[in-house]
């Protein structure tokens, strides 16, 4: 049985809306990229901003304050610097994806943020909020959590910081994720499987909040991704930028020159604004992937800057899959970290603005990558990072020999080997007996 | 027509007003505006009309259920709308609760107009505050109607001050750190907050805080002008599977909780 035999029929049909290539020359736009003082990206009332209960604006003021101080502060900034060092194994590398390149055509970089400790860019921006979290004085803290890699680094930042931790993980995601569940219990943490709404992560995240509307006082909400009301998105791409940062100096440093096109997977696009807030005054193309599900035309998809609207989810301005009365949509991927109805603000900025462009893959062809990566790289990647691989050298076709196409590669694929086993049936008897797929 | 009219009528009457809730739509739209009818025919004095969102962050699980079994039943925005018209037109003051995001796809002058052409009062937001809120203070003075926003024990005595001047109708004081549900317990957050809460305005003050019964409606008109009850409302609809019993019980509590206001 071969991997392509298996592979379910997907829609790898594109779709109109916002695919089209970013700008040749990077547009800086008078306001800069980042948001304002009340977190709108692009002007006010643009994106972003605050949609909060008034019960925890006082949190989000003394977050935002805590996290100024913090990062103006060399002994926070060193400490951060040092146990991302010592303890999470960063930088990560770039590696240059040799029998891939020569499949594409053009030098394929990846940024190994899977070689990471706890298997993903998560741990960046939990490492970050944990020591705030102790730097404010905090006991506990919370999360939420999709395909669980956040999860798993809340579980491990709270276990390094000596802080209690519950996350909050839709039971749906739980079953698809049993290993990251087993991962985090045995960290310490306390799992609340969420059954309400679809029982993903929007409504994890939706009961996270609850959480936090009652324990605020000595509680603090390690926001997962770069959305939620300001500061979240500013302050987890602050946590999250040295991925880029890294990779444009190893790219630099090893190459010489800086990559034609940056990738990552678009899921509520912490990994993403990590790698493209380094590149966004470079002429560099920046492409975000999202998740297109059984296929655009399905509906079933959670390609929430392709197919949403402006509205609001979470507490931030930013596209929404939604229905004609502002009711959210529920998402699908086969990716739990992906599978989100909204976005961080900031990258629909950069497509609002055209800086980057954003572009549907579908689960078959993120699970063709998958497959792609594994074979020709030994690298399994988790099928987050496989919507980028696919997405990416759909676009370095295009790309000549000399061109350098780098793509952050966010996590490993260990978490997703159910997912992986059921959709290529791999070991499945065949003939009789069971038997090796490759 | 502001619902400070009622609270002013209250205030006559020496008591606190009854501000009872109840989402549209459940357990459909018919069924939602008999037994918010039957809320004013128990003696509230001010109604909030809930619009049911998918992704309800301040709500407990007894009103985010009657909710989701709303969105379930198929209930849009022109239902609400239409509730608010039906229960208005008892002439009592009625306003609708809701998140932002359906009144921004809505649109927010659309909004507006609708809602003060159905004859509704105004807007409880509870995930919107006046520093989040320009356009919808600016549509709300071109209609005339309320503007409803929350203060909560966490908020800071600028943050009360500068919520309360955009106030309109009454303030609403959010005095359990928590969401929405009927609590056994009384706070100890409620009175402090009042009283802060007072510091800055003349506007009522409506206190909503887990009141399930009289005694506790009691309790919290001794220091507030309108106590607030939501979740106990929609538990008796929730308890029964037959209308008519669901309808009776709520006729009871409302009852209840009229009494307590007058005893406070």
């Amino acid at each position: 049985m071969s991997l392509d035999s298996a592979r379910p029929p997907g829609n790898s049909a594109r779709p109109p809306g916002n695919s089209a290539r970013p700008p040749e020359k990077a547009a800086r736009p008078a306001g800069g990229w980042e948001a304002d003082e009340q977190g709108w990206f692009g002007g006010a009332e643009g994106w972003g901003g605050r949609f909060m209960p008034e019960a925890l604006v006082r949190a989000l003021d003394e977050l935002t304050a805590a996290w100024h101080e913090a990062m103006a502060d060399p002994a926070f900034t060193d400490e951060f610097a040092t146990i991302c060092r010592e303890y999470a194994g960063l930088p990560s590398p770039l590696y240059e994806a040799g029998r891939l390149s020569e499949q594409v055509g053009c030098r394929i970089l990846l940024k190994r943020e899977d070689l990471n400790h706890t298997g993903a860019h998560k741990i960046r921006n939990v490492l970050g909020q944990a020591l705030l979290t102790r730097r404010m004085g905090k006991t506990r803290v919370i999360a939420e959590t999709g395909a669980g890699q956040h999860g798993v680094a809340s579980a491990t930042a709270a276990a390094y910081f000596g802080l209690d931790c519950t996350v909050y993980m839709g039971s749906v995601d739980v079953k698809r994720q049993a290993l990251n569940v087993a991962r985090m219990q045995l960290l310490g943490t306390r799992v609340i499987p969420v059954d309400s709404g679809s029982a993903t992560l929007k409504d994890a995240i939706n009961e996270a909040l609850r959480d936090w509307v009652a324990s605020v006082d000595h509680t603090a909400y390690l926001f997962g991704t770069a959305a939620g009301p300001h500061p979240f998105p500013s302050m987890v791409r602050d946590f999250t930028r040295a991925i880029g940062d890294e990779a444009r100096a190893q790219c630099l440093d090893r190459y010489g020159v800086l990559p034609r096109g940056v990738a990552a997977c678009v899921g509520g696009g912490s990994n993403a604004i990590g790698l493209f807030t380094a590149f966004l005054d470079d002429d560099v193309e920046i492409h975000g992937f999202e998740p297109g599900g059984d296929g655009f035309e399905t509906g079933r998809h959670a390609a929430t800057i392709t197919a949403g609207d402006a509205g609001v989810l979470h507490g931030a301005r930013t596209y929404v899959l939604q229905d004609e009365d502002g009711q959210t949509i529920e998402s699908h991927s086969i990716s739990a970290g992906l599978d989100y109805p909204g976005v961080g603000p900031q990258h629909a900025w950069l497509a609002a603005s055209g800086r980057a462009s954003y572009t549907p893959v579908t689960d078959a062809e993120a699970m063709e990558a998958m497959a792609l990566l594994s074979r020709t790289e030994g690298i399994i990647p988790a099928i987050e990072s496989a919507h980028a691989i696919a997405g990416a050298l759909q676009v370095a076709k295009g790309y000549g020999p000399d061109d350098i196409m780098l793509i952050n590669l966010s996590g490993r694929g260990d978490k997703d080997m159910e997912t992986a086993r059921d959709w290529f049936r791999l070991g499945e008897a065949e003939g009789g007996e069971a038997e090796p797929v490759t | 027509m502001s619902v400070s009219t009622a609270f002013e009528k209250a205030r006559a009457d020496d008591r606190a007003a009854l501000v009872g809730y109840l989402p549209a739509g459940f357990p459909d739209v018919e069924g939602g505006i008999e037994a918010i009818r039957t809320l004013v025919d128990a003696g509230c004095d001010v109604i909030e009309v809930g619009l049911p969102y998918s992704d309800p962050v301040m709500d407990g699980p007894t009103i985010q259920a009657a909710a989701q079994r709303a969105l379930e039943g198929g209930v849009r925005i022109s239902d609400v709308l239409r509730t608010v018209e039906a229960v208005a037109a008892t002439g009592t003051p009625t306003v609708v609760m809701t998140y932002w995001n359906p009144v921004e796809r809505y649109g927010v002058a659309r909004f507006a107009a609708d809602l003060a052409s159905a004859g509704g009062a105004g807007l409880i937001t509870p995930d919107l505050t006046p520093d989040s809120a320009g356009g919808w203070i600016a549509a709300a003075d071109q209609h005339d109607l309320d503007k409803i926003f929350l203060v909560a024990p966490s908020s800071t005595d600028e943050r009360i001050a500068m919520t309360t001047a955009a106030c309109r109708g009454f303030v609403y004081a959010a005095a359990v750190m928590g969401v929405t549900g009927a609590r056994a317990a009384s706070s100890d957050l409620a009175g402090p907050l009042v009283e802060r809460t007072r510091a800055t305005t003349d506007l009522p003050i409506g206190v909503g805080i887990g009141v399930s019964n009289g005694e506790q409606a009691a309790e919290v008109a001794a220091y507030a002008d309108g106590v607030i009850v939501g979740s106990a409302f929609v538990r008796c609809l929730l308890d029964h599977d037959d209308r008519a019993g669901g309808l009776a019980a709520l006729r009871r509590l409302t009852e209840d909780l009229a009494a307590g206001v007058r005893r406070g």
